[in-house]
């Protein structure tokens, strides 16, 4: 297999079964290489957001195989899974999801605390650093839950920024944010990708942005069509 | 697993709950509070009643019992097993009151090392006289000072002393219930007519209560000699022997022993006090009872808590575990949160449930039965507050659980699709 390949989809297909029956996702196959900014596009309800559940590991209920920097994540257990996606798997969500009760920074900081690795003084830096990087640094003391839509969604790509992940996922990232706010947070998204050939994979219904990048997958009806 | 981690996150939960946590914890405090509480106070009764009954009844009794013999006449000429004999309106015989070789076995026991002490008891039936007044009564004839080692008659004694009877050969202790009847108070004379009717005048040294009112209404206490004299008898006429043994569980065997040993009765001090054991566990009973009911409730509280807590907390949850916790994890943060609030209130109840203690402790408590008795007895037993933490910290954990197993199994897709 290609070194340079972080993520690759092999003839994955999922099904609802409730209310009835339901081929949602049909033989998605797909390889995002090392640096790239890939965006998804296509029709609400055509299967984007389920299938970027099952790429970040979240979801394993669905068929075909699924291998990030080669190494296969179909039949791993929901605790390996978990580690995975803390260590290799940055996400960022629609809606600002934080932590409401905690600092920006103890946001920052908790999935590198949860890993383990660095000491906490080390993990504090780091956050800091993400922080200034995304133009927020003056916010890091702050309760998540006092700070602007835009920030927050800046504070979510700091905290998926924080482990050095393989990949960084996104579903419609700015679809919540005014045209200024999406505007930053598209064009920090472009500069890391460029500038610390983080790979990218970035749902998005903004034809403009989705231009800007490396790549448009174009899915209809839960199928790949270019 | 990363415990400091899990630990922050469940105290900025509860902290940020600062209000729902503490009404949490105060229900655990009240319910070890009580459980405290209770189990002081009524184990503090037990003990003392129970003290009352192991101070004041000897281990082993012996005494000569007058019985119905178990071989009538007639069944030393006939054969029981082939005839059948019937003898209507038994009598019992004649039987000397006194035990037969009293001293050498007073000696006997006083060598045996599991006994703490042997004494001597005379019970003499006298009437007590004032004027034209008889009152029925008994005197004991005691060894007042060994009396009040072994089996602390002191502590009933409310006026005098015993030393005063020893030093006084024609001393009485008297009933208190006499003393009152009669109108005598210490210091005074008193006649008592012997059972064959010879007059003594005996100095009364001290007053005798034991709050049972039948007993200080007849009994009271005399020396040995002074005893022997009034029944006109030697020194080898002694009715009863009192045991103390170094260990109480040995009372049976060793009622048992004696019995068949010298051929006397023996009671030994279970059977004198079979009642006692059934009030102390009834009293047991009823205090873990209402303690473990006032944690249940306290453990719905928490349980309540918690699930309310875990449905506003669903989105801390998703967030979570998308960022690489596991469900573990994120079930030993609410675990931890229930946990946190049982050890917080499991221990303010201690020293609720202590403070308590210490104010019923000291609550000035007079009773006629207990004269020693100042205040209200309790216990402060550590053992039980050790059972009260134990009880918080099971009780806690079953409240936590249970909540934190759904947070564990919350699926965050769910929770992220529905926004
Ligand atoms: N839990 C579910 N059960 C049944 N059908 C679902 C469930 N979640 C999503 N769907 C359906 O699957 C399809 C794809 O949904 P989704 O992936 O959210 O689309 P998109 O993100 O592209 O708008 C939609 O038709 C949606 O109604
Ligand atoms: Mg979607």
């Amino acid at each position: 297999m290609n070194k340079n390949i972080v993520l690759k989809a092999e003839n994955i297909n999922k099904y609802f079964r409730v209310p009835t029956l339901f081929h949602v996702l049909k033989d998605i196959s797909f390889e995002i290489e090392k640096g790239e900014f890939v965006s998804i596009m296509g029709k609400s309800g055509c299967g984007k957001s389920t299938l970027l559940y099952i790429l970040s590991t979240m979801d394993t209920d669905y068929n075909g195989a699924l291998f990030l920097d080669g190494e296969d994540l179909s039949h791993k257990s929901a605790d390996q899974l978990a580690f995975i996606r803390n260590q290799h798997i940055g996400f960022i969500f629609q809606f600002h999801y934080l932590l409401q009760e905690f600092t920006v920074l103890e946001n920052v900081m908790l999935p590198a605390k949860k890993l383990g690795i660095k000491s906490l003084e080390e993990i504090e830096h780091d956050a800091i650093e993400k922080l200034r990087l995304l133009g927020i640094a003056d916010q890091a003391k702050k309760l998540s839950m006092r700070i602007s839509g835009g920030q927050k969604q800046r504070v979510a790509i700091a905290r998926a920024l924080i482990n050095k992940p393989s990949i960084i996922m996104g579903d419609e990232p700015t679809g919540n944010l005014d045209s200024k706010n999406s505007e930053i947070v598209f064009s920090i998204l472009k500069e890391l990708s460029e500038e610390e050939k983080l790979s990218l994979l970035v749902v998005t219904h903004d034809i403009d942005f989705a231009k800007k990048t490396n790549r448009i997958i174009e899915m209809e009806d839960g199928r790949i069509i270019s | 697993m990363n415990y400091p981690l899990i630990f922050s996150i469940a105290k900025t939960h509860l902290v940020s709950r600062f209000k729902q946590s503490a009404v949490a914890a105060l229900g655990v405090t009240f319910g070890i509070g009580t459980f405290i509480t209770m189990i002081g106070f009524m184990t503090g009764l037990n003990d003392l009643l129970d003290g009352l009954v192991l101070n004041r009844t000897p281990h082993v009794h012996l005494y000569n019992e007058i019985k119905i013999s178990e071989k009538q006449p007639i069944d030393f000429i006939t054969n029981p097993a082939e005839e059948l004999s019937i003898v209507r309106s038994v009598q019992p015989k004649f039987n000397q009151i006194r035990i037969h070789n009293a001293l050498p076995i007073l000696d006997f026991l006083n060598k045996d090392k599991r006994v703490k002490g042997a004494i001597p008891q005379i019970k003499v039936q006298v009437f007590y006289k004032a004027g034209a007044v008889n009152l029925n009564g008994i005197l004991n004839g005691i060894e007042p000072l060994q009396e009040d080692r072994l089996f602390n008659i002191g502590d009933y004694v409310i006026e005098g002393n015993v030393q005063l009877l020893k030093n006084t050969p024609s001393g009485i202790i008297l009933g208190a219930g006499v003393a009152d009847k009669l109108k005598l108070s210490l210091g005074d004379r008193i006649y008592i007519s012997s059972p064959n009717g010879a007059l003594f005048q005996l100095k009364i040294v001290g007053i005798y209560q034991s709050g049972l009112a039948e007993v200080d209404d007849i009994q009271s206490y005399v020396n040995v000699k002074m005893a022997q004299r009034i029944m006109g008898q030697s020194e080898s006429y002694i009715t009863d022997i009192n045991v103390k043994l170094h260990d109480l569980a040995l009372s049976v065997d060793m009622a048992s022993q004696l019995s068949q040993q010298f051929n006397v009765s023996a009671i030994d001090i279970n059977a004198a006090n079979a009642q006692f054991d059934t009030g102390t566990s009834i009293r047991n009973i009823i205090t873990y009872a209402v303690s473990i009911t006032l944690l249940i409730v306290a453990g719905f509280g928490i349980y309540n808590i918690l699930n309310m807590l875990i449905y506003e907390k669903m989105n801390d949850i998703a967030i979570l575990k998308a960022t690489g916790f596991s469900g573990k994890d994120v079930q030993y943060i609410f675990i931890t949160q229930a946990m946190v609030i049982g050890i917080i209130g499991g221990s303010l109840g201690l020293i609720v449930g202590f403070l308590l203690s210490v104010l019923i402790d000291n609550t000035p408590f007079k009773t006629e039965a207990v004269p020693t008795l100042e205040t209200f007895p309790v216990n402060f037993d550590p053992v039980y507050y050790i059972i009260g933490i134990i009880f918080a910290l099971i009780a806690t954990f079953l409240a936590g659980y249970l909540p934190s197993r759904k947070a564990k199994n919350i699926d965050p897709v769910e929770i992220i699709r529905g926004q």
